[in-house]
């Protein structure tokens, strides 16, 4: 055999793979989505750029108040005139017509989705995308099924729903905040991330190309003012929000006593236990894909990793070894893992913090890549020799950052993995059936995966224990949080109710 | 249980790791102490290796290498002389139209072929790393490997003397599946010895685990590490004969083998997917999975090899592809 030479990345220097945007027809300037036509708003604009490069994609318009309004009102129309009247088999066809569309349409989607995010393709090609065209055909299906919501028969819609989502899957939450509430009967106005409301503006001309009833979903662009003046709108009969958890408590202090219901999904520090019995190259691999996943922007990430001590650091060498491998850069190649963080608010926050680790005395690894001279980026990074004290153990960080902590019996894990404001998900690894049933059992947390990290299903509810919010959504669960039960709906809704008559 | 206290053949591997008292028993219990596979998680990861996309000069790079890295096979009943010398002349000129085509690392054939293929090969009989094409043979009673130890042994014994380089022999899968790994260990460890030509050099040895017979992802495991601990110099995954042959999640669990002992003692063992390889396409997602898997240092012939027969021409008209712009036919390349 011949020496052995490493010879550094030659083939693994894999050349450009990046995907065209000749796809995309983007305009020079989006307005405001209000009863099926694009408008200006009236708040003036701004411009959304893609993070990996900093160049700026489209100009957006910001609603003021008045603009939320008109967007209110037009979704209370078509609530009462059409949509809470229309059958659920037709609404169900509308549905399946997004769907359809939205696959149709889905290089495009994500291609868009890359660039205004910086997440990486090959997520947003076979994750966001694919997810929100399962969504939609989900909540389809449900629409003429309302009886089986759980609610007895004859559910109502609550009326308006007003929706706002975050910017870490802009078109994925979008889908998951209005396939259920279109399905269930309400009408929708939503506000996408101010840094990235390409997607939902793409998704508003597929709503045309679906003829979809104007005014059945409103889409208004702008920053937390026009979600204030949104979720704080007399006439909504609903909030749903998706974010942080200082922006959810706000909320749900300015719905307090109106008849507002309100779902929150905030943040998380989700714990991903390893015991010594795992599989240990897949527990490896989900630990990767629990932290490292959308640059960590993730509220469900698995951003605590708590690793048996006998096997501490066995794991942290191989976790080292394979982050070597990880691919960052531009988002539209096909073969990049990490992609830019999504701001450089977002950005200095990830860096302030790790800065924070390392005073704190725990030990920072970073994986080396070369980081490209413009855009937000940030090398994925390790920290170990965390204690529970720690701020980056119990701080939301929102990227690809993972604070190491050790356990040495079950009893322990689980004391440290609840040990958190939050109560989002968390994750188990061993090859025993059995001790995942008895440490998933004592979790509190919405979402426990076992073997595996990061997995959403549409027929699955997702939300969260303690300041990681309230609410479910995707399941049975997530349609109940837009319904009413049949004669105790909300007054608005029961106005335009005319069964009675038919007695 | 006596049994499982009897002495084991002191394999110089299995003695570092495992200690001086190699046992039924202590081998057993090493092997059953390996950690599990998670069979969703393992597939997910060879998807995910999958989906990279290798282009332009990182394409071309890894065609050629595909083709470096092939063992050029024929295993049918129907062989003939005639058969193999025309495989051979297919080795050494892939394509006969391009010369720069670079050659196969060996054609691999029954043990009772050796003698014409290394005739047919001649001067350009020899190590790959010096350009030069080797002869591998399969051995002990392939693809079966059901006959008694002193039969397997006189087969290969047989094929070195015939001047086979390599050596492709099968384990005992009932033996394994029995749960009788010193079994399994005692027969690579005889045959890894039936190896040795009369100067002290040694035929490699490739143990073919059978992927397709041992059926879940963890006996794949510990097979890997048997035929490491053994002696092996490749484990290999398939004979070919059966379905399913090499899949990326099983090549991949056996490069994690092989990458975890180099962790473990610094020495390079390789992988061979057979069989159900075809197109460049796939072979491309091997290459991808063993360099991010072990490194791209394994990408030379001494750690991994492609045994194909058809995949040649994939590359080859791929190759022609790349060159031209266009593509050509089935026709445009020699059958073998």
């Amino acid at each position: 055999m011949k020496d052995i030479e490493i010879t550094g990345r030659g083939f693994l220097d894999y050349a450009p793979a990046p995907e065209s945007t000749a796809i995309l027809h983007l305009q020079d300037s989006y307005g405001l989505f209000i009863d099926g036509e694009f408008v200006d708003g009236s708040g003036g604009s701004f411009a959304t750029v893609s993070p990996a490069t900093e160049k700026r994609i489209a100009e957006i318009a910001i609603a003021s108040e008045a603009d939320v309004d008109l967007a209110v009102a037009a979704a209370r129309r078509a609530h009462t005139r059409t949509w809470s009247k229309m059958s659920g088999s037709d609404r169900g066809k509308y549905l399946f017509r997004i769907a359809r569309l939205v696959q149709e349409r889905a290089r495009e989607l994500a291609v868009a989705e890359s660039l205004d995010n910086g997440k990486p393709i090959k997520e947003s090609r076979d994750t966001d995308v694919p997810l929100v065209a399962a969504w939609f055909f989900y909540y389809a299906g449900w629409a003429d099924k309302l009886d089986y919501a759980g609610l007895g028969a004859n559910p109502r819609s609550l009326g308006v729903a007003a929706q706002v989502i975050p910017w870490n899957f802009p078109l994925l939450m979008l889908a998951w905040k209005i396939a259920p509430a279109l399905a269930a009967g309400n009408t929708v106005v939503l506000k996408p991330a101010e840094t990235t409301p390409l997607t939902a503006l793409l998704f508003a001309e597929i709503l045309q190309q679906a003829d979809l009833p104007a005014g059945v979903v409103n889409i208004v662009t702008g920053a937390g003012e026009t979600g204030a003046a949104l979720v704080r709108h007399p006439d909504v009969d609903k909030v749903a929000f998706t974010g942080s958890t200082s922006v959810g408590r706000e909320i749900a202090k300015a719905v307090a006593g109106t008849h507002k219901k309100v779902t929150l999904e905030l943040g998380g520090k989700a714990a991903n236990i390893v015991f010594d019995d795992a599989p240990i190259d897949q527990a490896v691999e989900g630990i990767v894909n629990g932290i490292f996943f959308n640059q960590g922007h993730v509220c469900c990430a698995g951003s605590r990793l708590l690793v048996q001590e006998s096997i501490h650091d066995e794991v942290v060498d191989r976790l080292k070894q394979r982050l070597t491998t990880l691919r960052l850069g531009d988002p539209l190649d096909k073969n990049t893992d990490i992609g830019a963080i999504n701001s450089k608010e977002q950005l200095d926050r990830i860096r302030s913090l790790s800065d924070l680790g390392e005073q704190e005395g725990a030990e920072r690894w970073s994986a080396p890549c070369e980081i490209p001279e413009n855009g937000f980026w940030f090398a994925p990074t390790i920290f170990t020799g965390v204690s529970t004290s720690s701020t980056i153990a119990r701080e939301e960080i929102f990227g690809p950052v993972l604070s190491v902590l050790t356990f040495r019996t079950p009893a322990e894990a689980i004391a440290k993995a609840n040990n958190t404001p939050y109560g989002l998900s968390a994750g188990i690894w061993s090859d025993k059936g059995s001790k995942i049933l008895a440490v998933a059992d004592r979790l509190r947390a919405g979402v426990i995966w076992a073997n595996t990290f990061n997995r959403f299903d549409p027929a699955s509810p997702f939300g969260g224990y303690k300041e990681s919010g309230y609410g479910r959504e995707g399941g049975r669960h997530g349609l109940g949080a837009y319904l009413a039960a049949g004669g105790s709906s909300s007054e608005r809704s029961e106005r335009v109710e005319t069964k009675g008559d038919n007695k | 249980m006596t049994m499982q206290t009897t002495a084991l053949a002191p394999a110089e591997r299995a003695i570092r790791v495992l200690g001086g008292d190699l046992t039924e028993r202590s081998l057993r219990q090493y092997l059953e102490g390996l950690s599990g596979v998670d069979a969703v998680g393992l597939e997910q990861r060879a998807a995910s290796l999958a989906t990279r996309s290798i282009k332009t000069g990182s394409k071309a790079w890894a065609l050629d290498r595909i083709i470096e890295l092939i063992d050029l096979t024929t295993l049918e009943g129907a062989d003939t002389p005639g058969k193999v010398r025309s495989l051979v002349a297919k080795a050494l000129h892939p394509d006969a139209g391009d010369p720069t085509t670079p050659r196969v690392a060996a054609v691999c054939v029954y043990g009772d072929m050796v003698p014409v293929a290394v005739e047919a090969l001649g001067a350009a009989h020899g190590d790959p790393d010096d350009g030069l094409v080797s002869v591998a043979a399969v051995a002990t009673a392939f693809p079966s490997g059901r006959a008694s130890l002193a039969v397997k042994l006189a087969d290969t014994r047989d094929a070195v003397a015939a001047g086979a380089d390599e050596i492709d022999m099968v384990i005992d899968r009932g033996a394994f599946l029995a749960g009788n790994y010193g079994t399994v260990f005692e027969q690579i460890v005889a045959v890894k010895d039936a190896c040795r030509r009369p100067d002290g050099s040694s035929a490699s040895l490739k143990v073919i685990l059978e992927t397709g017979e041992l059926n879940t992802y963890d006996n794949v495991r510990r097979a890997s590490w048997l035929s490491i601990l053994a002696g092996g110099d490749f484990i290999k995954t398939s004979t070919g004969k059966v379905t399913p042959a090499a899949t990326l999640p099983v090549t991949l669990l056996m490069l994690e083998a092989v990458r975890d002992w180099h962790r473990l003692t610094g020495e390079h063992v390789g992988v061979k997917p057979a069989g159900g390889i075809r197109t460049s396409k796939d072979a491309v997602r091997y290459l991808v999975t063993v360099a991010e898997t072990v490194g791209e240092q394994w990408l030379q012939p001494h750690l991994f090899r492609f045994g194909a027969s058809s995949l040649l021409n994939d590359v080859l008209l791929q190759r022609q592809k790349l060159r031209t712009g266009h593509y050509s036919g089935p026709d445009y390349v020699t059958i073998d």
